[in-house]
Parts: C-alpha cells; sequence; structure tokens
C-alpha cells in the first residue's frame, strides 16, 4: 500500500501529514522548528527520505535544515546529525547564502528597483524555495529573495550562486513585490537537464537551457496593466508557475492577474483565465496524470487577499485552460476569507490523483478524487505558507 | 571565561542551555566572543551576525552590566566584569509582535 506524506511550512513550524494510500485517516507529526517561519520544505525524488527545509526568522535569519530519514529528525548540514558539535574552526557553512561577486565567474553586484522606483542593493533575505534535484539526494537548489539561484551539490552544506541569472543584464529592472523581490518557483525539466524554469515577483519568467550558465526572460505575452509598460520584457508579477512533468513543454502560469498557458516552453504565452470569477491568485498545479487538467484558487483581487464571496472554491479546467468549474464539496462555502499562497498547492501521483492545499487560516485539505470532494486534514495550524506531497511506496 | 545568555531560539539550535560558557583567546570583546561562540556552536553562524556583512542582526541588541552595548565597536573591550566572567554577555531579541 502506498503513503502520502504531505509536507507544510507555516508561519510557526513544519508539519508532517501521513496517511496510506487511501487518503482518509492522517498522522501529524510537528510543529517542527516550533517558532519559526517555514517558507518552503520539500523532499528528493532521488532519495524521499532526504528532504530540506527552509526555516528562518526576522530575528536570527536563514537555516537550513535537513532530513535524511522521512522527517524524523533534523539537522543542519555539516552539523553531524545528533551530535554537539566538535570544538575546533566552524564547520558548517550551510546558512550561507553569498552572492557571487568572483571575477572568475560572478557578476557585479549591481542594483534592482526599489518600490519607489529608485535602484537598490541586493541584500540576500531569505530562502523561498527549494527543489531538490531529480537524480541526485545531495543536490538541490534554492531561489532566495533578494532574488537569485542558488545550487548545494553536497546536501546543503554549501551553497553556490548561478549568477548568470542575476547578471544576464535585466535585473536594474526587477522590483520587489509586495512579499519581497523573491525567486519563488524553480522547475528542472525531466526530459532535459539542462533546462531550468524560474519565477520571480516582480520580474517574470526565466529559463537556462545550459544548467544555469545564461538565462533569458520568456515573457511574451504577459500584459501586466500595472507597470509602465505592460508588454515589457521583465517586470511582471508571475506569482507561480506549474508543469505536468509528462508534458515539460506546456507550463501553466499564475500571474497576478490572468492565468496563463505556454506551449512552447516559455517562448510564448496565452491567457486561460476563461470563465474565473477573478484571475488574480497565487496558486496553481496540474494533475498528475491528466496533463490537460489545472487548478487554480481565485483570489478576489490584489488590494483583498481574500476567497471571493466567502465563499473558498478551488477551479478545475479539464481543457488546459478557458473553461473552468467551481469545485467546492467539503470546503466552506460561506464566511470563508481565507488565502492561499503561491507554494501552497500540490498534486500525488496515486490514481486517482490527490490535490492539496493550505490556507492562510491554518487549513490543509485533501482530495483524493482529483478535486471532486475534500476533506480537511488538520484545521488549526499556523497561517501555511507552503505545501508538498511526496508519495511513497 | 566568558557567561553569555542567549535566547530560546537560539538555545534550541545549539542544543544549549540558556547559560553558555566559553573560553576566548586574547582581549574579549564582542567579535571575539562571538568567533568563539561560533567555532564552538557553528549552528548559530549568521543567527546573530549577518554571514556576509558581519553587522549584528538588526533585531538583535547586546547588553551586560544593565548597559547597553550594541552599538559599541565590535572590537572595543568589554567591561571587565564580563571578561572576568562576573556578569554574562546577554543577547537578546527584540519584543516584536506575531
Amino acid at each position: 500500500m502506498s503513503t502520502v506524506r504531505v509536507l507544510a511550512g507555516t508561519r510557526k513550524g513544519a508539519f508532517i501529514l501521513t496517511s496510506d494510500g487511501k487518503r482518509e485517516h492522517w498522522e501529524v507529526s510537528g510543529p517542527h522548528f516550533a517558532g519559526w517561519e517555514i517558507y518552503h520544505l520539500k523532499g528528493s525524488p532521488a532519495d524521499p527520505n532526504r528532504l530540506y527545509a527552509s526555516q528562518s526568522s526576522g530575528w536570527f535569519g536563514q537555516i537550513i535544515q535537513r532530513s535524511d530519514d522521512g522527517g524524523k529528525t533534523w539537522h543542519q548540514p555539516g552539523t553531524p546529525a545528533g551530535q554537539a558539535p566538535a570544538p575546533g574552526p566552524p564547520q558548517s557553512e550551510s546558512n550561507k547564502f553569498a552572492y557571487d561577486t568572483s571575477s572568475e565567474a560572478g557578476k557585479p553586484l549591481t542594483t534592482h528597483q526599489f518600490y519607489d522606483g529608485t535602484q537598490h542593493p541586493w541584500e540576500f533575505k531569505r530562502v523561498w524555495h527549494l527543489e531538490p534535484s531529480l537524480t541526485d539526494p545531495d543536490t538541490v537548489y534554492a531561489g532566495v529573495e533578494d532574488a537569485a539561484l542558488f545550487r548545494s551539490a553536497d546536501g546543503g552544506k554549501n551553497w553556490q550562486e548561478l549568477p548568470g541569472l542575476r547578471g544576464h543584464g535585466t535585473g536594474p529592472m526587477w522590483q520587489p513585490g509586495a512579499g519581497g523581490m523573491c525567486l519563488h518557483t524553480i522547475i528542472l525539466d525531466p526530459s532535459n537537464p539542462e533546462r531550468i524554469f524560474i519565477a520571480i515577483s516582480a520580474a517574470g519568467a526565466f529559463r537556462t537551457d545550459d544548467g544555469g550558465k545564461s538565462w533569458k526572460p520568456i515573457n511574451k505575452g504577459l500584459y501586466s496593466k500595472y507597470i509602465p509598460n505592460p508588454t515589457a520584457e521583465v517586470g511582471h508579477c508571475v506569482h507561480h508557475i506549474a508543469m505536468n512533468p509528462s508534458r515539460p513543454g506546456v507550463l501553466f502560469m499564475q500571474k497576478h492577474w490572468d492565468v496563463m498557458r505556454s506551449d512552447d516552453a516559455g517562448d510564448s504565452w496565452q491567457k486561460i483565465s476563461g470563465n474565473l470569477p477573478t484571475d488574480f491568485g497565487f496558486a496553481i498545479d496540474v494533475h498528475a496524470h491528466e496533463p490537460e487538467t489545472v487548478y487554480v484558487v481565485p483570489i478576489k483581487s490584489d488590494s483583498e487577499h481574500f476567497v471571493p464571496d466567502g465563499k473558498l472554491r478551488v477551479f478545475r479546467s479539464r481543457t488546459g485552460g478557458n473553461e473552468w468549474e467551481p469545485l467546492t464539496k467539503g470546503l466552506p462555502q460561506k464566511d470563508c476569507y481565507v488565502n492561499v499562497l503561491r507554494d501552497a498547492m500540490a498534486v500525488d501521483s496515486l490514481d486517482k490523483c490527490g490535490i492539496y492545499f493550505g490556507t492562510s487560516g491554518g487549513q490543509v485539505y485533501a482530495s483524493a478524487d482529483a478535486g471532486d470532494s475534500w476533506n480537511p486534514i488538520v484545521r488549526d495550524l499556523p497561517p501555511v505558507l507552503s505545501v508538498e506531497v511526496q508519495t511513497l511506496g | 571565561m566568558i557567561r553569555l545568555i542567549l535566547p530560546q531560539h537560539l538555545r534550541t539550535l545549539a542544543g544549549s542551555g540558556p547559560e553558555v560558557r566559553i573560553d576566548i583567546e586574547g582581549a574579549a570583546t564582542q567579535r571575539s566572543v562571538l568567533d568563539a561562540l561560533e567555532t564552538r556552536y557553528p549552528m548559530l553562524r549568521g543567527t546573530i551576525r549577518d554571514q556576509i556583512t558581519q553587522q549584528r542582526r538588526p533585531f538583535l541588541r547586546f547588553f551586560a552590566c544593565e548597559e547597553d552595548l550594541s552599538h559599541e565597536s565590535p572590537d572595543a573591550p568589554l567591561p571587565d566584569a564580563v571578561a572576568s566572567g562576573k556578569e554574562p554577555l546577554l543577547i537578546i531579541g527584540a519584543i516584536a509582535g506575531g
């Protein structure tokens, strides 16, 4: 029997929710890292017991945590698990995210636009997203604020920036969204190890085809009426991108406003908002087995970050966009004013496909039937920042 | 021997009690004390001072002997009572909501 492990990052710690393949009864473990913001945690596809977590705090900065036993125990890479550190020179560089300004491969630490349009120096603040390699448990990517992409090839002990992204030329035009200037989406192409997609608020989407050395913006077709040039090459507030691994050239995007799709690996985008009640939102994901089945959670507006009409509704399109149906069974349909953040939706790979999302109200909802019906796994966690799912065995 | 009082979250990270005692070589300054602390507890690197700039994190303050030492030079000598271990150096997190 398969097992499903849901990894939930919250404002006050991480929680691990486990069930068998029926997905009816859940065991809840946590809080791990109690009191800390856990922006994201994710498991390695190559070794499901290898988990990485981003632990941060306004007081104490950024910590990277790693588990080698499926979340039972955690340690900072570089510091032996369960052991007191030995005397001597510091062993761990695992929390050090230094922008690469070296003369050999790095890029000068230039400036980006600040909220008021002036230029502002790049400053590391936190890790928003951790994306383990598809093939090597020790290789993991980190998307950080201020926006840049880092990689560790030693299980999180040391991190090196891939400076070609930050330094590719459009950086001075990037600007922070309300949550900061964050690199929040990292998608590894399973058919091409040299290809990576990333997205930044508010700069847009970018792609590398040479393993991260060089990058180009892929924002053609995006229209953002809130920026001076609505069709600019960069400056778009892309909230999230999703891909079905069986069709890596097809991408689905939830932009600040607008739901979009690309059928050419991001070279061009088309609007697929169709009959959605509002096309503002954060989360978007794709069914594990039906690559034209897409899920979003519409949010009322950019100034009212909650679901419209007091109803928590996931919208599903089975036609790759434009035609959307509300999914409401088991979800509150009155007096509900929660938000669902960009990294807080995920799918499992069972048949039928499970869909999961977490809310700003602390609920994690699960559907074991591709969205037809929903049940809360937990109702009263701290505000949920991220949800990932592992399908085991 | 220097006595240090850590805030709760850093005790948890370090696996220590509320008070940590460390030995340093040379003069007792904020820098030498934090260097020694991070050598003994590498998991605390970056939590008190920024890893890159070595600046004190803005929501943390240093107190000793009822004095605020937060804005002293990192290389200024700590009070004799701290250097001798009579009084602890307190690392305090700002009171901020959430």
